[in-house]
């Protein structure tokens, strides 16, 4: 018997442990276009201590250990491109704490952001968080880990930036605390205390957040979508721009895609209001369509086709898969708002030259600060051609971005490529001594921001 | 090309002008009606064709037939008087593009029941009322293929009707029918009324969903127990298309022991569902819809109504939600004769 499973299956038992190859397989592929890698163990612990023994493993037998929350950022980011250890945090689900009148939550780094939403909707009805538009399974820590965004992005910016504490259990096995719960206080503050901002966007490669704080936000009664349509694409930077200076909106994002039809050629933007009562959802209503948007709509530029009550959640997740059962992938993107237009078609250009239906969209992140800017390209996965042009169309893409002055979202091997090659040379060697610093013998997620070592 | 047959005549000697003066959404008195529907039959500018809501009223109100609604949508196009923002319109005429293939034909030999574009209501045609009554266009990928495009007229766009409806009354032929009950009143509206107007045949005679009902329900008879519910019917826009067969509605009511609540806003005093009007181009026009909502809805509540009975699947869309949180119940039509022949309602909510 091999010692290493023997040793994992010592720490998180048998039931926990595989080398069954039909287990390894689902764990050696995500939804994206990266090829399959097969880690040699795969493990799913319940405890920072039981994370702590199998890093701890991993460093005296010098193999990786690659942590994988819901497994959907569709990037690859938690493909095993080494092999080692497959950490599947998913039995770490507990809801630790909701304090309601502090307005947050400590939270397992297994805890999916459906599980968080239906328990607050069930016990704190008043309070929400900002959910992303991936699946339900995607995890809260899983999120953290590539600093993504919800649907309070607009008035509260990325889902990382709503952060209170931070448990993390270091590469070579130390379990750290920071925010105020690392001095014995509640998890309610991530300052005054000085910044270890060292575990936010490193997709794993420097450490396993175990548990999270994370604010929560209020959840008034009403909660919709609006959805406003524009054919010019020039518009959308401007409507954004006097959008967010109503300071009312919720999460707002333009998205445009040759299917179906009726998209085609249009920009449209769903703008989240919500409410307490018909009288506030009134006001907020003739701010935004009558007051603000009116004169798009009486010069006929702008449509408005109504607001509907109930938001759906998630709601990017609804669009994705117009072409039902096929594979998808993205580029995403952090991009100045003013790049809309410009993203727009040299999305569509990419996506027709590659003969695949174009898919775009933007999320807005906080006052217009910034635009999360995504490029869908669809393939059949059982088609092997539809798979080599989707992924020249990603390369492109990543391209694209760096070229319009924007940076790569949760970028995948090769837009990291690109990114290490810009990044200034000491930030770059900073990097690379934190990194050197924190992982000696380099087994976090190894494949991964790894000329950084 | 096709374009409306409107008979100046008509108007010359018309007495009433009812066409402008019940109009519910202009304000116009009788001279000044007659003077801007001459202007608008002469192909000139008239406030009309920038107040009008497009609610087909007018169509049902004219004694004489001479189709003032389809006349003021035909010149709002031509004078580029767009009802709506352009995006929409863009929006709205790509939404019948079909785009998943070609549909596949089966022939009926006979009568049968066309679904058009609400294929994804299919669950609403269960049960007894519809046995043995084959159905087309009952694929929601197909359906923009049996769009009868009679919603263009909110747009002001008689071009893309009259380019495309030819098309869909060939696909609709090819399934070698001889009648077609028509599950939206919509559809009823374009083969009778409009194709009627413009000059476009149609091979087939058109059924009304409602009287199809009715005489499902006669030979059901025996199986009916009074539902004994107060409700209030939302009459829609196309139904306007065919007045002539809207007595089916009392009709049904009273053979199913429906009760009619009196409502103010009823038969020709209906009020639109308001879907239409939120996104027009007009200063305010969010708000108004906003207003017949509530008109709708007080009206509905003050007669006493426990159920609002729909016809159109896009009235029900605007409303449906609505009428819930004011405690009384939206219901198809349909579902409401089989709740009487003791089956369950499947769009009940
Ligand atoms: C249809 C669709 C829509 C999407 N929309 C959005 C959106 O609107 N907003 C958004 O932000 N994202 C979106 N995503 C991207 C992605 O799915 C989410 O960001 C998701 O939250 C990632 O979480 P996960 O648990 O799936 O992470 P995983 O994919 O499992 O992991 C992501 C990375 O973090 C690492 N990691 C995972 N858990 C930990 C941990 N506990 N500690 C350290 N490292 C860890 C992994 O090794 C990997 O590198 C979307 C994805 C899809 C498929
Ligand atoms: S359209 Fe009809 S109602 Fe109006 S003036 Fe002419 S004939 Fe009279
Ligand atoms: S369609 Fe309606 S709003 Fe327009 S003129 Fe006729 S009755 Fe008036």
């Amino acid at each position: 018997m091999n010692s290493v499973y023997e040793a994992l299956v010592e720490i998180v038992g048998k039931d926990h442990s595989s080398v069954q190859p039909e287990e390894l397989f689902i764990y050696s592929w995500d939804l994206g276009t990266t090829e399959p890698h097969r880690p040699d163990y795969a493990v799913s612990p319940r405890t920072p201590e039981q994370i702590q023994k199998i890093v701890q493993l991993a460093n005296k037998e010098k193999i990786p250990v690659v942590p994988l929350g819901g497994g959907l950022s569709l990037a690859g980011l938690a493909v095993p491109f080494k092999g080692g250890i497959l950490l599947d945090l998913k039995r770490m689900d507990s809801i630790i704490e909701v304090n309601e009148k502090a307005r947050y939550t400590v939270v397992e780094c297994g805890v999916s952001q459906g599980q968080l939403t239906s328990y607050l909707e069930r016990h704190c009805p008043h309070l929400t968080h900002s959910e992303p538009g991936a699946p339900p399974t995607a995890t809260i820590a899983g999120n953290m880990a590539i600093h993504g965004q919800g649907d309070l992005a607009q008035p509260y910016g990325f889902n990382s930036d709503m952060i209170n504490g931070l448990e993390v259990v270091l590469p070579t096995g130390e379990i750290c605390q920071f925010g105020s719960c690392s001095i014995g206080s509640g998890w309610f503050t991530l300052h005054p205390l000085p910044d270890v901002g060292l575990f936010l966007g490193w997709t794993g490669t420097t450490g396993i957040i175990t548990k999270v704080s994370l604010r929560l936000f209020p959840c008034k009664k009403i909660r919709g979508a609006a959805l406003f349509a524009v054919d010019n694409e020039e518009l959308i930077p401007e409507i954004i721009y006097k959008l967010t200076h109503t300071q009312m909106v919720e999460d707002i994002v333009a998205f445009s895609q040759a299917i179906p039809p009726f998209s085609s050629g249009l920009q449209h933007i769903t703008i989240n209001l919500s409410a307490d009562s018909e009288k506030e959802l009134e006001f907020k209503q003739e701010i935004i369509f009558d007051d603000t948007l009116g004169e798009y709509i009486r010069k006929g530029d702008g449509g408005y086709l109504g607001f509907n009550r109930g938001l759906q959640r998630p709601q990017i997740s609804k669009t994705s898969d117009w072409r039902k059962g096929g594979g998808f992938e993205y580029v995403g993107s952090i991009m100045p708002i003013d790049t809309y237009p410009e993203c727009y078609r040299r999305g569509r250009q990419i996506s027709e030259k590659h003969d695949i239906p174009y898919t775009v969209l933007g999320r807005c992140i906080g006052a217009a600060h910034a635009m999360m800017f995504s490029w869908t390209y669809a393939f059949n996965r059982a088609d092997p051609e539809t798979i080599k042009h989707a992924k020249a169309a990603l390369h492109e893409t990543d391209d694209l971005v760096l070229k319009l002055g924007g940076t790569i979202w949760k970028p995948g091997l090769y837009g990291q490529k690109l990114v290490m090659e810009r990044l200034n040379s000491s930030t770059f060697d900073l990097m690379r001594k934190v990194k050197q610093l924190l992982d000696p013998n380099g087994i976090m997620n190894p494949g991964n921001w790894e000329p950084a070592l | 090309m096709y374009e409306v047959k409107y008979d100046e005549k008509k108007c010359l000697s018309c007495r009433t002008q009812d066409c402008l003066i019940k109009c519910q959404y202009i304000d116009i008195d009788k001279e000044s009606a007659k003077k801007e529907i001459l202007k608008i039959g002469h192909g000139e500018d008239s406030f009309v064709l920038h107040e009008c809501v497009t609610c087909y009223a007018c169509e049902e109100y004219c004694p004489m037939n001479n189709h003032p609604f389809y006349l003021i949508v035909e010149k709002q196009e031509e004078l580029d008087i767009p009802p709506l923002p352009r995006p929409l319109i863009q929006r709205g005429i790509n939404l019948g593009v079909p785009f998943r293939g070609e549909p596949v034909i089966e022939k009926v030999n006979g009568r049968s029941l066309l679904m058009g574009v609400f294929s994804d209501l299919m669950f609403l045609i269960q049960g007894k009322l519809f046995e043995g009554v084959p159905v087309i266009s009952s694929d929601p990928r197909k359906m923009f293929h049996y769009f009868c495009q009679l919603m263009y007229l909110h747009y002001a766009r008689t071009s893309v009707i009259n380019d495309r409806l030819p098309k869909i009354i060939e696909t609709i032929a090819k399934h070698e029918v001889d009648e077609v009950i028509c599950f939206h009143d919509e559809c009823y509206g374009t083969y009778t009324s409009y194709c009627s107007a413009v000059g476009i045949e149609v091979p087939f005679k058109p059924v009304h969903f409602f009287e199809f009902l009715y005489d499902r329900l006669k030979e059901l008879k025996d199986e009916i127990e009074p539902v004994n519910l107060k409700v209030a019917y939302q009459r829609p826009c196309s139904s306007r298309l065919s007045s002539d067969k809207h007595h089916f509605v009392q009709d049904i009511f009273e053979l199913i022991g429906a009760e009619a609540v009196e409502r103010e806003y009823v038969d020709e005093n209906a009020l639109c569902c308001g879907g239409t009007i939120v996104g027009q181009r007009q200063e305010g026009s969010r708000k108004r819809a906003a207003e017949i909502e509530k008109k709708n809805i007080e009206d509905m509540k003050s007669a006493g109504a426990e159920v609002c009975v729909f016809n159109c699947p896009a009235c029900y869309n605007t409303m449906a939600q609505i009428v819930t949180r004011n405690g009384i119940a939206p219901i198809y039509m349909s579902d409401l004769c089989r709740l009487a022949i003791g089956e369950n309602p499947a769009g009940w909510r």
